[in-house]
């Protein structure tokens, strides 16, 4: 050993890193190895390395050690009206870590109207300054055109991003129609993307809202009253048609209440690709607290789709997550201070939406999911990062521990006791939603990019080295299937002789209404109108036809197709 | 137990048959004393158990008659007639022997009818002499039909659908339906009360039966609202249906859906709904037809079921918002049936319609080669490719998680479907089935051992007849109720046929079924207008039967619920820490929608401008409408919901 350690005095120790008998956890088995990693990168697994000289050492004596945890949904340094959330990339990473999360992925929202590109370029640049460790970007769609179209092509193909956000709340601001999702969701699904939805129906919560202070309620707790959880179920149910007619995959943001997890497990089981990713509030408090007398309490709460009133949420939705139907954990960490949450304390509607979780996130899974027997280590390595990770198409770069992964990891320490406060947290935020709250487990050690980050209960991050990791298109852990699944799914016509008996006359008045849309989406167009269609009447058929290539412009029986009627498996043909 | 003989004079000849029939001397051991079960009251023997087929005296009847088991229709003769000069002969009928079947249970009895109307149930009635008699010699009597969903002579881009009033309730009637109710479609645009007087005047001058009327909500402003007031009080409509489909012509979005449904539940109405999500179906249809499928398989391809259960779901979570009553119209696939399978297993007030093609026949059709068949089978939500569909709407609807049947007939001839020859899209909409739905559900249901004859008569009368307001006058055999009745022979067969059929259409979707069970005698407004198998209608004679609002089946529980549903606020001190600074742009409050263009397609206006939407930002209203002091605004505990804990 010692031989080799001449050659490499000069460079820095911490480069280089051994972890000696530390019990490795994946998502799919566990098992007792030392790790040596260099250059960021995990280079070697296995007894009795040969590792260079000099390396510092970090003896694991048996505890579990975890890839770093992704936090698959942040919303740090986001701005809002004016002011930003008081946890910027470097606030928001360093609490991150504090809590063994080495990876973050952001969301990139830009204003209604405004470039993607342009909004894409802003939050790299904040996030390259400052974040202190790795993080990606999902970014939103908040409108709806050919040139955002465009922008989401070359994200997709030149940025590193293969999952974009719609909106199904926030009613005339970012909410899309379903013709909208619709052909969103259609993009993506040709491109490679995964369609993430805020689920929740904004119409209605708009008239909830106005009934809401129509009848005096403008507390906290009208943010709940007006945004019942059915509405979340009912939008999740939505998304996850339209998810299914254009065999799109679909990942849910923010789980927060057991009628939408239900839906989305009733979903998966009858083969839809749906991912479901509850958050650290979800899994750990309830909404009883919107009706607290402490207006900032109960307003640090806000967030949507709101926290469930009912106390057994958080468990439900724990059993869930441990039996796989729900897949990733996230923490939506947006928090604002109290001052920023008053703008709201005449009008409810108003309070500005987020909750604080990055850092508690780990610590709560495991002590709400592993603590109580609900799910193994494997699993909780699984919910934490790896199905993350997956979903990005990250793995096994990220969510894994494996030669050649990156060196994010984490040493879990299952018997420390922690007791959560806003007065010890790393964010800026004056109330912690967790506050009071002991959790068993915390990271010991936590390794990001190949550094020590936090050992001892002391943070050494360092802003901006945070690295942008590009994701790419088509990940195999959700197309997999829905490529196979498009093979299958192509429909073909009956090959039918032309009709020529009489037809009547009728008018084109019914599909003639002109389209009011305004935001110029294709799909508004009438539908019965024929002339836009593209269509001739003379019988032509289009000119298109992947799944009928013998089409000929006129159609004389018993040429055009000789594969069996009925497009679809389940259809019996009668002839 | 009197006889006959101790009766006052004037009533000598009742109670016995006319003086025509000589008296039967009754045999056997166990058969009544001849002249016993004369009696003037009801016999709880009877009544428990019905007397049945294997009865003696019905063996003993036969005698007289000349095809066993079958009614008899016996019109008073010689000096008896004279007696009832003055009256129209035909308003009074007597049923003898026949086994009644409500939705509650069964018994027999003979049933007196006069003027339209039931006035004596009961075992050897006192009725007037030269009645009309029908001897049922036991055979099932049971109300009749009600059919909630037609759509008779409906306008479709200047063409109407092949079955007016008058072909259409003569079909109804010789399928055992003695009401129906139709759809008033006004088109956008069009005031919604016109648009029923015009309905009005078609059906009261052409339909044979009695009916009434649904009015469908194609557009929303607030002047609707004052129509729909004016129908619910002054027109006795209590159901309106608003479209979640039909991009662009009909659709309604779910803000205004919200409106809908809140001003119908104020009203004491039933809101009903045409479930398919509109804007999916819309961009469905544009990439079939891209495809190149233009036959009528692209109908369903376009309108996939799963299409139809979100739409449900969706309207689901609207009603249960708005706490209003729900009814699905046109079920058509297992998914949107267990969506409200479900809902209902929640406590919501939702009822399903499956209609006569869903329960009888399924969506593999449309792949026909003959494309004037697979036409024939286009409707929306369209029919399920998947062949099991119907035996499990026919389950569901069994075990009553749906309650009513329709048939949704709106059928269109072959030249009228020919206008979307080259595009799905443009074929008129609808299939046949007001005649068939009765024997198909008897068939597919009763026959095969899935619901008795009790729940028969409430999935196509009784249920209906409560939903809607009707009951007992319609939807129940009881003294009081209209003579709308129905003889059922359960073991007619028939097999159903265009060649047939009373509808005017080419195609019956139902083509070539057998079915066993069929009306012997309907009886409409006490006349009989079936009788061996010819139809007697008489055009116009059908009356329109006004509906209150607030059906108790339907609002007790609502009526329950918001009383529960009050909401509070939670008090609180003034919050006087510091503030914030923001950009003026407020956050979520949007224009109403009550404006009649939908505010999501209002042009890149800045949404979350303040001053559309009726709203002030600074709160100061409801300040100063609610004084904010702690210990005077609200008593309650916190928490408005009974599922809410607080923790102060």
């Amino acid at each position: 050993m010692s031989y080799q350690g001449k050659k490499n005095i000069p460079k820095i120790t911490s480069d280089r890193l051994l972890i000696k008998g530390g019990r490795i956890v994946n998502d799919d088995q566990s098992f007792h190895a030392d790790i040596y990693m260099e250059d960021g990168l995990i280079k070697q697994i296995g007894d009795n390395l040969i590792v260079p000289g000099g390396v510092k050492t970090i003896e694991a004596n048996g505890k579990m050690v975890i890839p770093g945890g992704i936090d698959i949904h942040t919303h740090f340094q986001m701005p809002y009206r004016g002011t930003t959330t008081v946890d910027d990339f470097n606030q928001g990473s360093k609490a991150a870590l504090a809590g063994g999360t080495t990876m973050i992925v952001d969301h990139v929202i830009p204003e209604p109207g405004t470039s993607l590109m342009e909004a894409y370029d802003q939050w790299r640049q904040w996030a390259d300054e400052k974040t202190c460790c790795d993080y990606s970007l999902h970014v939103d769609i908040t409108h709806w055109n050919d040139s955002v179209k465009q922008e989401v092509d070359n994200l997709i193909k030149e940025k590193g991003v293969n999952s974009f956000h719609v909106y199904m709340a926030y009613k005339d601001y970012y909410q899309m129609s379903n013709s909208e999702l619709y052909e969103v969701f259609t993009f993506l699904a040709e491109r490679g993307g995964i369609a993430q939805v805020h689920a929740e129906n904004g119409e209605i919560i708009a008239e909830e809202q106005a009934r809401m202070l129509q009848m005096g309620i403008t507390g906290p707790e009208g943010h709940v009253l007006s945004r019942p959880e059915e509405l979340e179920a009912e939008a999740v149910f939505r998304a996850i048609t339209i998810a299914s007619q254009t065999n799109c995959p679909l990942y849910v943001t923010r789980v927060m209440s057991k009628s939408a997890a239900d839906i989305i497990s009733q979903a998966r089981k009858k083969g839809n690709v749906v991912f479901g990713e509850p958050i650290t509030a979800s899994l750990g408090t309830d909404g009883t607290h919107y009706w607290s007398k402490n207006w900032a309490k109960a307003a640090s709460f806000v967030t949507s789709p709101p926290l469930s009133p009912d106390p057994t949420t958080p468990d439900y939705l724990n059993t869930l997550l441990s039996s796989g139907d729900l897949s990733v954990t996230g923490s939506a960490h947006c928090t604002f201070s109290v001052a920023q949450k008053a703008i709201g304390k005449d009008d409810f509607t108003q309070i500005p939406e987020g909750v604080n979780g990055v850092e508690e996130r780990m610590a709560l899974i495991w002590d709400k999911a592993v603590t109580t027997g609900k799910m193994d280590e494997n699993m909780f390595v699984a919910v934490t990062s790896t199905n993350a990770a997956k979903i990005l198409n990250l793995y096994p770069r990220k969510g894994r521990i494996a030669v050649g992964s990156d060196a994010d990891l984490v040493i879990w320490d299952t018997d420390s006791i922690r007791t959560i406060t806003a007065k010890t947290h790393n964010s800026a935020a004056e109330y912690n939603v967790f506050e009071g709250m002991e959790l068993r487990g915390a990271p010991l050690v936590v390794i990001c990019q190949g550094k020590i980050v936090l050992e001892d209960g002391n943070l050494h991050a360092t802003s901006g080295v945070g690295r942008f990791i590009p994701c790419s298109p088509f990940p195999d852990f959700a197309y997999k299937r829905v490529k196979a699944r498009k093979q299958l799914a192509v429909l073909r016509a009956v090959p039918r002789g032309m009709y020529d008996g009489p037809v009547s006359e009728f008018s084109m008045s019914r599909g003639g209404t002109p389209s009011a849309s305004a935001r110029t989406s294709p799909t508004k167009q009438p539908v019965r109108n024929l002339h836009q269609s593209g269509f001739s009447l003379a019988g032509n058929p289009a000119p298109c036809g992947p799944p009928t290539p013998d089409d000929v412009p006129i159609r004389p029986a018993g040429r055009r197709i000789v594969v069996p009627p009925g497009g679809r498996s389940n259809i019996t043909s009668l002839s | 137990m009197s006889t006959a003989g101790e009766v006052p004079a004037f009533f000598k000849s009742m109670g016995s048959d006319s003086p025509a029939r000589p008296r039967q001397k009754f045999c056997g051991m166990f058969c009544p004393v001849e002249g016993s079960s004369d009696s003037k009251t009801l016999d709880f023997d009877a009544l428990s158990a019905c007397r049945g087929k294997s009865d003696g005296r019905v063996i003993d009847r036969q005698t007289d008659i000349s095809q066993p088991r079958k009614v008899e229709i016996r019109e008073s003769t010689g000096k008896e007639a004279l007696q009832n000069l003055d009256d129209k002969r035909s308003d009074r009928l007597l049923i003898k022997g026949a086994k009644i079947v409500n939705d509650d249970q069964s018994f027999c009895a003979d049933i007196y009818m006069e003027d339209g109307v039931i006035k004596q149930i009961g075992e050897n009635l006192i009725v007037p002499g030269g009645v009309k008699t029908i001897d049922a010699h036991g055979g099932m009597l049971m109300p009749g039909g009600i059919d909630v969903h037609t759509r008779f002579q409906m306008p479709d881009r200047g063409m109407t659908a092949a079955d007016d009033f008058y072909q259409g309730t003569k079909a109804a009637l010789a399928g055992g339906t003695t009401m129906i109710i139709d759809h008033v479609i006004p088109e956008p645009g069009i005031s919604l009360i016109s648009a029923f007087e015009q309905w009005r005047e078609w059906a009261d001058s052409k339909s044979c039966c009695d009916y009434s009327l649904h009015v469908d909500i194609t557009e929303w402003h607030k002047g609707i609202q004052e129509e729909m007031e004016t129908l619910v009080k002054d027109h006795g409509v209590n159901s309106f249906l608003v479209y979640l489909a039909y991009k662009d012509i009909f659709q309604l979005t779910d803000s205004q859906v919200y409106e809908v449904f809140s001003v119908i539940r104020d009203l004491g109405a039933i809101a009903q709904v045409h479930a398919e999500n509109g804007d999916i179906v819309a961009e469905e249809q544009r990439r079939i037809l891209e495809q190149g499928i233009t036959g009528p398989e692209g109908h369903v391809l376009s309108r996939p079921e799963e299409v139809e259960a979100e739409a449900v779901n969706r309207s689901v979570t609207v009603a249960n918002q708005t706490n209003c009553p729900l009814y699905v119209t046109k079920v058509m696939s297992k998914s949107a049936a267990d969506v409200i399978a479900q809902a209902r297993k929640k406590g919501t007030v939702v009822y399903g319609e499956p209609i006569t093609a869903s329960l009888g026949t399924d969506g593999s059709h449309y792949w026909s080669k003959n494309w004037a068949k697979a036409a024939a089978y286009v409707t929306s939500p369209p029919l399920s490719p998947d062949p099991t569909t119907p035996d499990y709407l026919n389950s569901l609807l069994s075990c009553g998680d749906l309650q009513v049947t329709g048939s949704a007939h709106c059928p269109f001839n072959t030249a009228q479907r020919a206008v979307g020859k080259d595009d799905f899209s443009l074929i008129p909409e609808g299939v046949n089935g007001t005649e068939e739905r009765m024997s198909i559900i008897w068939d597919k249901c009763v026959v095969t051992g899935k619901m008795d004859e009790n729940q028969f008569v409430a999935v196509t009368s009784t249920n209906a007849a409560k939903i809607f307001n009707l009951y007992p006058r319609k939807g129940r055999i009881a003294v009081g109720s209209d003579a709308d009745l129905v003889l059922w022979d359960p073991d007619l067969t028939k097999i159903i046929s265009a060649k047939s059929h009373n509808s005017t259409v080419e195609y019956n979707i139902f083509e070539g079924t057998e079915v066993r069970g069929g009306p012997l005698v309907v009886i409409s407004q006490g006349k009989i207008v079936l009788e061996e198998g010819n139809l007697h209608a008489t055009e116009g004679s059908g009356r329109y039967v006004a509906r209150k609002p607030f059906p108790d089946y339907v609002y007790k529980r609502i009526k329950a619920r918001s009383r529960l549903a009050e909401l509070r606020g939670v008090p609180r001190g003034l919050y006087d820490g510091p503030v914030c600074e923001v950009s003026v742009t407020p956050k979520t409050m949007t224009p109403a929608s009550s404006a009649k263009t939908s505010p999501a397609k209002q042009p890149n206006q800045p949404v979350r401008n303040l001053h559309q939407s009726g709203f002030s930002l600074s709160g100061a209203q409801i300040d100063d409408n609610v004084p904010r002091r702690n210990t005077q605004r609200i008593v309650a505990p916190p928490g408005g919901r009974a599922n809410i804990t607080s923790l102060g």
